[in-house]
């Protein structure tokens, strides 16, 4: 055991974590957004609709998080096309395209969590919306959403802590986030115990802080 | 298509025999996974509290790690402690560990971690009942655990373990790191010959992709085969 190392490469690792949540974060808000209208999609009644929202999270949920960053960051430079749009802007930095691929990956997961919720709401909920007078708008805003949010908060956990995992991919396409960083501390002094006890437990720990906070919304969201 | 033509002008045969590869690892770290659970079931489910900090340390630390630190972790830190224990013997050499191993292993070890919770589940959902009556029957420990528990563990199980199986497949594309030859790393190969990387790595979402459906069709056939009788 390499003590000493390990206390130095703590701070190194520290810093790389910040990265990693905000990494997370960003690509968390913007997944909501699309489990969110890919969840509405998928409860539509045309069946071609909801179809394409099936295709969509059965692709993302059946291919590695790994295909999905190198489409996104090697494949879809190649187009020449794309490379004179203002898209270019954002597609030739590594740091977003990885937060694209985390943003549609997590948003697939999202809106299959989001769209068990919707569809266990029962179906009475509703009915004694419409029978009160309420617009089919207030329903869905009042009452669909505020329960679908309590139903889907465990699996959106889940889903948070997978993701937090799912971040350290980043490290594949050169960002250095806490994953990155131990591997580069790791191959510059071939001491892998000490810095996975270091990386791990800065890892465990947000897991640990996640895990809390979903359980206090879960109490305080329960009815 | 011809890029994906089999033969020395195109990429077919590499892809074909890297999808093997990936279905070959799979398959292994799924089994190295159910030999962790094997372990680690009753440990968690045992009345020990020491038993218990064991198992349930194993569990969160996999599940709480990214997959890809550990993978890090076994690729680089392997060989040192092959060498290590090797030395212990009296054996200096430089001593490689087939990345096909060391591969198998780490995603084995996560897969593992996914399975003793699936089994811990599934048998604690099992009606207490059940044990009482194979007790009464006088049935030995042996045949307790074979013909009632294992057999309602695995109907309940199966479910669960199709996820494992897919979180499985899915993490053996981590492995490419380490340079063993399955659909990730074949592609990255193809594309950085070809400049192609939109279209390989595409076509290993297709293969991904096709390998997740085909399974999960078999799994569906298993699970109607353990339902019987429910």
């Amino acid at each position: 055991m390499d003590l000493e190392l390990m206390i130095n490469s703590f701070p190194k690792l520290l810093s790389a974590a910040a990265i990693t949540l905000k990494l997370l974060s960003v690509s968390l808000i913007i997944g909501l957004f699309i489990g969110l209208f890919f969840a509405i999609l998928r409860i539509n009644k045309n069946i071609f609709i909801s179809k394409f929202a099936y295709g969509y999270s059965y692709v993302f949920r059946g291919t590695p998080l790994l295909v999905q960053i190198f489409i996104i960051y090697f494949g879809l430079g190649q187009i020449e096309y794309l490379r004179s749009t203002v898209l270019w802007v954002i597609l030739k930095e590594p740091y977003w395209c990885a937060i694209i691929a985390f943003a549609l990956n997590t948003g697939a997961y999202t809106s299959e969590i989001l769209r068990s919720a919707f569809q266990t709401i029962k179906p009475g909920m509703i009915e004694a919306g419409k029978s009160l007078g309420i617009s089919n708008k207030v329903i869905f805003f009042k009452i669909q959403i505020p329960i679908a949010i309590r139903q889907s908060l465990p699996a959106y956990g889940n889903e948070i802590i997978l993701m937090m995992k799912g971040t350290s991919l980043a490290s594949t396409v050169t960002i250095m986030d806490l994953t990155g960083v131990a591997k580069y501390i790791i191959s510059t002094t071939f001491k892998p115990i000490e810095v996975f006890i270091v990386a791990g437990g800065i890892y465990l720990f947000m897991t640990f802080i996640i895990h809390n906070l979903i359980k206090f919304l879960e109490k305080k969201y329960s009815y | 298509m011809e890029i994906l033509a089999f033969g020395d002008t195109g990429w077919g045969d590499e892809l074909f025999y890297a999808t093997l590869m990936t279905i070959a690892v799979s398959i292994t770290a799924m089994f190295i996974g159910f030999l962790f659970a094997l372990i680690f079931t009753p440990l968690k489910l045992s009345k020990n509290k020491f038993l218990n900090f064991i198992a349930n340390s194993y569990t969160t630390i996999i599940r709480g790690v990214p997959e890809l630190l550990v993978i890090y972790l076994f690729f680089f830190g392997g060989t040192g402690a092959v060498m290590f224990v090797a030395s212990i013997f009296g054996y200096n050499e430089y001593i490689e560990i087939n990345a096909f191993i060391t591969g198998a292993f780490a995603i084995g070890i996560i897969s593992g971690a996914y399975s003793t919770e699936v089994f811990r589940g599934a048998i604690q959902s099992i009606d207490k009942g059940q044990f009482e009556a194979a007790n009464v029957l006088g049935l030995n420990k042996f045949r307790k655990f074979f013909k009632i528990i294992l057999p309602q563990t695995l109907r309940l199980a199966i479910p669960n373990l199709s996820n494992v199986w897919q979180i499985t497949l899915k993490d053996t594309s981590l492995i490419s790191v380490t340079g063993l030859v399955e659909i990730m790393r074949q592609s990255y190969i193809a594309a950085g010959s070809t400049r192609d990387p939109l279209f390989f790595y595409s076509f290993a979402a297709v293969l991904y992709l096709l390998l997740t459906f085909v399974s999960m069709k078999l799994i569906n056939r298993l699970e109607v085969r353990y339902s019987r009788g429910y």
